[in-house]
């Protein structure tokens, strides 16, 4: 019914005072998307790892509350576990963090260490379907040779660049881990995370000698494979029957959490979903990292939607008598409300523009910076842009209070 | 704009008084206002600041609630009338204003045409035309793509006029529009005002000090203290 986009053409003609808008909403905008940029990364980063084991059942000892606080536990829990019907294989893993030295600095002479997580698995067993693991099993074998993760962070060395640059007849690359002298044997992709700057994968007996003052008989993880068509609740079951000890379940479970993850003796056993889930959820609720990137996206919103309100209320305020002069003329409240709010929609669409174009380039510097597996998806572009409408509309809410004052019989 | 037969009149009211303010500090502005007004009449409100013109103004325009005795407005009793008859008996009445607040984001014909769009029986492509013209026919055919900001104080006026006019309403309110003008562009616009009004055939209402126009007047009317006399002595 109305040919002439009243609320556009108002926005369009306070030329700066759109800019500033636009400012503060794409400002808004760019905080919400980094702060829940951050936490998926986070979240996702701490359990690449996890997921990408193969394996079905998980034994885990009670002490241990994520990877970087591995507990140990005895390896003959899980070779007892192989005499359970349904089990076709076992994997032990062993975890623990080492401190590495960069090989290639040339800094002061103090050589330049960092903690660095190394996995030990057993050679053949193949169990990490990380890019670059399977074809090299076989350097596994090798005594003091360890994989090294190309998405670990950059303090680590060169390692990655140096290694694709190796001639034939060229001396491999040479380093220390907690002492004890290494050889990089091949590369591969995992990706630091908010606990590991970076990754190594070595055999169980490599793991032994660096890490030579452990107990030789425990384990961190171990790893249980089942027979094709085995159930997956009917084994637990069995593990819940079977391993020594008294039965223990977390009274907070619920009974369908509790048939995947529970206690028997000195060991948990969790399904493949409740290892993953373990982790994902100590991230989440133990540490302060969640609600503190909550409370960050959280003051992006406060910020934009007093941003938007001051905007907008000094926009109606301008314009009170012209609302006015249009009541008089026989608009109704209505239409002068709905100016309002369509100025608040088209400032959010418009913000969000440049600030999700922004975003992109910033998740790849902090991408590069970090090495955390942080881009922008789908799901999180529509939750900032539903974000940012609602905060806008908010603005607009409070707003157009102010448009009531406006009195027709006042303007005469 | 609804069909009113010639011999009803535009404006009746009847016994009106108005007072602002409650209490001890309630305070009558208007009394006993008795006026009537036929279709297409020119009338000339005169009297001293204060003496209730505007308040008289603002209550025939539906913009104030009429709070005692009757006021019928194009046939439609204003007194406890909802918001929604008055919101629609505004539609058909022209309003001209001391200042001409116009939009300031709108160029004049959009201003004009904001006007036109209140009547949804006016295609789009129609109401813009009628805004044109309209325009041209208050002079300003040169300058319908200009913002008010762009206008002198006669030309904003003019388009206020063009505004008020497009939609042909049976009844024109002018509080003072020439107060804002030079004796020159002040004259311009009432005659155009007047001679509009003449072809379309509405009533006009103007409120004004300025005696140099009172000529263009078919009756004048005189408020002093809140009563409403005739200066022509004739019978309303
Ligand atoms: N909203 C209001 N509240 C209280 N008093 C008001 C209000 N509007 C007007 N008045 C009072 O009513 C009286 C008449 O005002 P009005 O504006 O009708 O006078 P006027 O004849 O139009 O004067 P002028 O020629 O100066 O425009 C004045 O004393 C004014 O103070
Ligand atoms: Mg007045």
């Amino acid at each position: 019914m109305f040919a002439i986009p009243l609320a556009w053409l108002q926005l369009k003609r306070e030329k700066i005072r759109l800019l500033v808008a636009l400012a503060g909403i794409g400002f808004a905008v760019i905080l919400m998307f980094l702060q829940l940029g951050f936490q998926d990364a986070l979240f996702d980063s701490a359990i690449t790892f996890h997921r990408n084991i193969e394996g079905d059942i998980f034994l885990v000892s009670p002490q241990s509350t994520s990877l970087i606080s591995m507990k140990s536990f005895p390896e003959r829990r899980l070779y007892q576990s192989l005499g359970f019907s349904g089990v076709k294989s076992i994997s032990p893993i062993y975890i623990g963090f080492g401190i590495w030295k960069n090989p290639f600095w040339e800094g002061p002479p103090t050589s330049q260490t960092r903690s660095i997580l190394v996995i030990g698995t057993v050679p053949g067993d193949d169990i990490l379907s990380l890019p670059g693991i399977h074809e090299r099993q076989a350097q596994l074998r090798l005594s003091d040779v360890v994989l090294f993760d190309s998405a670990s962070r950059a303090e680590f060395g060169p390692i990655p660049a140096k290694f694709e640059a190796l001639q034939p007849g060229d001396p491999p690359i040479r380093t220390e881990v907690e002492s004890r002298r290494i050889e990089v044997g091949g590369i591969f992709t995992m990706g630091a995370s908010f606990g590991a700057d970076g990754n190594l994968i070595t055999s169980d007996l490599n793991f032994r000698r660096i890490f030579a003052s452990r107990q030789k008989d425990l384990i961190d993880i171990g790893v249980i494979r089942l027979e094709p068509g085995a159930d997956l609740l009917t084994t637990l079951e069995r593990f819940k029957q079977n391993l020594p000890g008294e039965l223990r379940i977390d009274p907070k479970k619920t009974p369908e959490q509790a048939k995947e993850d529970f206690v028997v003796g000195d060991v948990r056993v969790l399904s493949k979903a409740a290892f993953v889930a373990v982790e994902q959820n100590y991230w989440k609720e133990s540490t302060a990292i969640g609600f503190i990137f909550t409370l960050g996206a959280a003051i992006g919103f406060v910020v934009g939607t007093v941003i938007v309100y001051q905007i907008l209320y000094t926009d109606v305020a301008d314009h009170l008598a012209e609302y006015a002069t249009l009541k008089a003329m026989g608009y109704r409240n209505r239409y002068l409300l709905s100016v309002v709010f369509q100025e608040a929609i088209i400032l959010s669409i418009m913000g969000f523009i440049p600030g999700y174009i922004l975003c992109i380039g910033l998740y790849t510097l902090t991408r590069n910076a970090t090495a955390l597996p942080i881009a922008m998806t789908l799901a999180r572009s529509i939750t900032v842009l539903c974000l940012t409408v609602l905060m806008c509309s908010i603005s607009g809410a409070i707003a157009v209070r102010k448009v009531q004052q406006a009195d027709p019989a006042d303007i005469f | 704009m609804s069909d009113i037969p010639s011999d009803i009149p535009i404006v009746e009211i009847q016994n009106v008084n108005h007072s602002f303010g409650s209490g001890r500090l309630r305070k009558q502005i208007l009394f006993n206002i008795n006026a009537t007004i036929k279709p297409g009449e020119v009338l000339i409100m005169t009297g001293p600041s204060g003496s209730g013109k505007t308040t008289l103004l603002t209550l025939i325009g539906a913009l104030r609630a009429t709070q005692e005795g009757s006021l019928k407005v194009l046939a439609q009793e204003l007194r406890d009338a909802p918001e929604s008859k008055l919101v629609e008996l505004r539609r058909n009445i022209g309003y001209i204003f001391q200042a001409h607040n116009l939009l300031n984001s709108l160029k004049a014909w959009q201003n004009v045409q904001m006007s036109v769009e209140l009547h949804p029986e006016v295609s789009k492509q129609d109401s813009r035309a009628m805004a044109e013209e309209m325009l041209a026919a208050v002079g300003l055919r040169e300058w319908v793509n200009y913002y008010p900001s762009e206008l002198s104080g006669g030309q904003k006026q003019r388009v206020a006029i063009a505004r008020a006019l497009v939609s042909k309403p049976k009844l024109v309110l002018a509080d003072e529009p020439t107060a804002a003008l030079d004796k020159k562009s002040g004259r311009d616009v009432v005659e155009i005002m007047q001679r509009l009004a003449k072809q379309q055939g509405s009533a006009i209402i103007l409120v004004t000090h300025d005696n140099r126009i009172l000529d263009i007047a078919d009756r004048t009317l005189h408020m002093e203290d809140g009563y409403l006399t005739s200066l022509d002595a004739a019978p309303l």
